[in-house]
């Protein structure tokens, strides 16, 4: 009986193995990219245009880059072009390749008290925020997204290690917990567009502020050098590089909506 | 095969224990063939004596000794133990462990303990659990335990404490059994009829030590000791 | 609360869909958890007799070993696992991170230490018991922990399913080695993860009602194969 089981168990185990036919390769993205619902919709398409089975690692930014940094993963999809640059000047990716970009907006308590609905950039409504001291959560995870808001208060000269956490609280979370808090606390929260609209607002926070563009959030594929590590799977990654800078993936993304509102700008080239 | 192991002597042999001696020191030589039997009042050292023997309690001084390696004499040895371990197993497996211990086949071990539980008088019980047997059939099922290996010597602790009139004499009539095929029996008893039907030779320990080793007519006629002597008029040896 | 009838609601809907998805996640959770139990028994229930049978140098040094790893920070394994499976780590050759098999050793890691340290306590216990007897009948090393293992296997059936319950409830660990992708690595707990990430508590938590149903109905269903309530003497 016991011998049968275990029969069984290993019959399981050998069934359930990945038959390791068709091309594949790894993909780190972030998480807001994959929040956004795109991946969704592009990995089929991939998967018929090109054959490759694309696995999804979604993690942080940060996370990403080491990933790619240790060959762990065949490239990476990600918003963050200072890292970027670091990642290709100690030759981790040959280059990088630009693909589409969406925004970061501002939201916050449907009152608006620190009044950034009528800023005129995006540092004066984040002025407004530090000096009302307005109840702000932020990622806090040095993610892409959490970089960009470093960015800004930096533009300020305004040292984040200095506020205080009776109105700048730090999640440590991704983009949908950190939407949850913000909401559950009624506080100013920068999102990307896509995971507040995925978001659908559960809560009574409203968009209070986008557009300028040191907002816009550029995509960039950096696949990973297959110099520094031979084992990844080069040839691969450009063939979805160039499949994803293609009309068809071009279309995909710049057709993509959640509600009627489109997320992100294809500029692949 | 007896005589290949015995005598088994001790020489200034001390056993303590929580830091006191509780036995010893012993200087004994056992040899022969039949019955020793230990007698003494509770807590003199009988259970330590014989556990002392068989190597499950090491001389602190002193030592024990077997006509040949421990090792060898050890594995020619069975022990009934004054409270029966059961195992947590049924009557059959707790018969048949010793023998598959020894390497005996499964089928092969079970066959003999369904033999053994059968003469002494467990044989409908084969496959209840051993941890629900009642205090009297939990030392019969210690006897087939320690005979199906048919030692060359058994150390028995007390074996018919719990049992009825019947079930000893049936008890008995194995140990003699046993006996004739040659086993030596080392056995602590309280029980003086018993003593009587039984014994080649007497050891009595009183408080630790041995006060008497004789033959059993000279024990019974006149006893070396008088805590010996005492305790067979049944009067109270502390 | 709320969220909590939407979660209730979502594992009911999945369910009584079969959905696929879910299936398939539910499916290789438990490929996951079984094989590291399976796995993390062959090695903690016999270090358990082990140290309950032999008096070795460093053995007190190693139950209290024993005894801090059980409360080892699953992300911390996770991380140690990451480094040693990495591409740029010792073991990076064997290319399993961001396999199942990254996921099984990281559990194993987890739950070997629980399970020996039960095993341990339940053996020495029935070592105490049968130690005159055991002694007495001239056994083996080996024939003793054999002895012990098979006559306390109930407990050691708790330690493992302690093992099990440790296991398929962990996120830490094997959303950092496995990578929580999907149709490859997803289980029950990353996809968890992941829905509480997007927001989706809805989702999330009817996830985790299943979850725990599973947890039971796999405990249930040991424990009535095995009879260990009726007093079965198996
Ligand atoms: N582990 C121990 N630590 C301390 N004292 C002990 C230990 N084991 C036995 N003793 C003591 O040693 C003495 C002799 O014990 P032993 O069991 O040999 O007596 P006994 O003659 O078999 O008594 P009984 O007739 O009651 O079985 C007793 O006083 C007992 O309390
Ligand atoms: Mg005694």
């Amino acid at each position: 009986m016991k011998y049968f089981l275990l029969t069984i168990w290993f019959g399981f185990l050998l069934h359930s193995a990945p038959l390791a036919q068709a091309e594949e390769m790894r993909l780190a993205v972030t998480t807001s990219f994959h929040n956004s619902g795109l991946s969704k919709l592009l990995l089929p398409k991939i998967k018929r245009d090109t054959g490759i089975d694309v696995h999804l690692l979604v993690v942080g930014t940060g996370q990403a880059l080491k990933l790619g940094r240790a060959g762990d993963v065949d490239a990476i999809l990600v918003h963050s072009r200072l890292a970027e640059d670091a990642f290709i000047a100690d030759g981790f990716a040959p280059y990088r390749r630009e693909i589409m970009y969406n925004d970061f907006v501002l939201v916050g308590p449907e009152t608006d008290p620190a009044n950034i609905q009528n800023a005129t950039s995006a540092a004066q409504a984040f002025e407004r925020i530090w000096k009302t001291k307005s109840p702000f959560v932020s990622r806090g995870d040095n993610s892409g997204t959490h970089l960009k808001e470093m960015a800004l208060w930096a533009s300020m000269s305004s040292d984040t290690s200095s506020f205080t956490p009776d109105w700048y609280r730090a999640a440590g979370a991704g983009m949908g917990a950190t939407l949850n808090t913000a909401s559950a606390m009624n506080a100013y929260v920068m999102s990307d567009r896509a995971s507040w609209l995925k978001f659908a607002n559960k809560g009574a926070l409203k968009l209070h502020y986008s557009g300028d563009p040191v907002l816009f959030n550029q995509y960039a594929y950096l696949p990973v050098s297959d110099d520094k590590h031979p084992h990844v799977q080069g040839a691969v990654a450009r063939k979805l590089e160039n499949w994803l800078v293609g009309s068809v993936a071009q279309n995909l993304i710049g057709n993509y909506t959640i509600n009627g509102q489109h997320l992100f700008t294809p500029n692949g080239q | 095969m007896v005589s290949d192991l015995l005598p088994v002597t001790a020489k200034g042999a001390v056993v303590r224990k929580g830091g006191k001696t509780i036995l010893g020191p012993i200087d004994l030589a056992i040899s022969g063939k039949g019955t020793t039997i230990v007698m003494g009042p509770n807590g003199s050292g009988k259970t330590t004596l014989l556990r002392l023997l068989h190597g499950l309690d090491r001389a602190r001084d002193g030592s024990v000794s077997w006509n040949g390696a421990r090792e060898d004499a050890h594995a020619a040895q069975a022990f009934i133990f004054q409270t029966p371990k059961m195992m947590r197993r049924s009557v059959l497996d707790n018969i048949a462990y010793p023998l598959r211990v020894r390497g005996a086949s499964r089928k092969q071990a079970r066959i003999k303990a369904e033999d053994w539980a059968t003469r002494i008088g467990l044989g409908d019980a084969l496959n209840r659990d051993a941890q629900a047997l009642s205090g009297g059939e939990r030392q019969k099922l210690a006897l087939a335990r320690a005979l199906v290996t048919e030692p060359a010597i058994l150390f028995l602790d007390e074996p018919t404490t719990n049992l009825d009139g019947g079930s000893t004499r049936e008890i008995e009539d194995i140990l003699s059994q046993a006996l004739d095929t040659g086993t030596r029996l080392i056995m602590a008893t309280h029980d003086i009829g018993q003593a009587r039907r039984l014994a080649d030779e007497v050891i009595f320990i009183h408080r630790g030590t041995m006060s008497a080793h004789q033959r059993a007519t000279a024990f019974f006629e006149a006893p070396a000791s008088q805590s010996a002597a005492a305790y067979l008029r049944g009067d109270i040896v502390e | 609360m709320n969220d909590l009838w939407r979660g209730l609601s979502e594992a009911v809907r999945l369910i009584v869909s079969l959905d696929a998805a879910l299936i398939e996640i539910v499916l290789r959770s438990l490929q996951v958890t079984v094989s590291a139990v399976l796995i993390a028994s062959l090695i903690g229930l016999p270090l358990g007799a082990l140290i309950a049978v032999n008096r070795f140098r460093f053995r007190r040094a190693t139950i209290a070993l024993l005894n801090a790893l059980m409360g080892l920070p699953p992300v911390v394994v996770g991380l140690i696992v990451y480094i040693l499976l990495s591409r740029s780590g010792p073991f990076g050759v064997l290319g399993l991170l961001f396999t199942p098999t990254a996921m099984i050793i990281a559990q194993v890691i987890i739950i070997t230490p629980l399970i020996a340290s039960i095993a341990h306590q339940a053996i020495r216990d029935l070592w105490a018991e049968y130690h005159d007897l055991l002694i007495s009948l001239n056994t083996t090393k080996r024939q003793r922990m054999a002895t012990l293992i098979w006559d306390s296997r109930r407990s050691l059936l708790t330690a493992s399913l302690a093992g099990f319950g440790r296991a398929i409830g962990e996120v830490g660990a094997i959303m950092i080695v496995g990578g929580n992708i999907d149709h490859v690595t997803r289980v029950l707990t990353t996809a968890i993860a992941l829905e509480t990430g997007k927001g989706d508590f809805g989702l999330a938590l009817g996830l985790g009602f299943i979850l725990i149903a599973l947890a039971i109905v796999i405990n249930l269903t040991i424990h009535t194969i095995s009879q260990t309530e009726r007093g079965g003497r198996w």
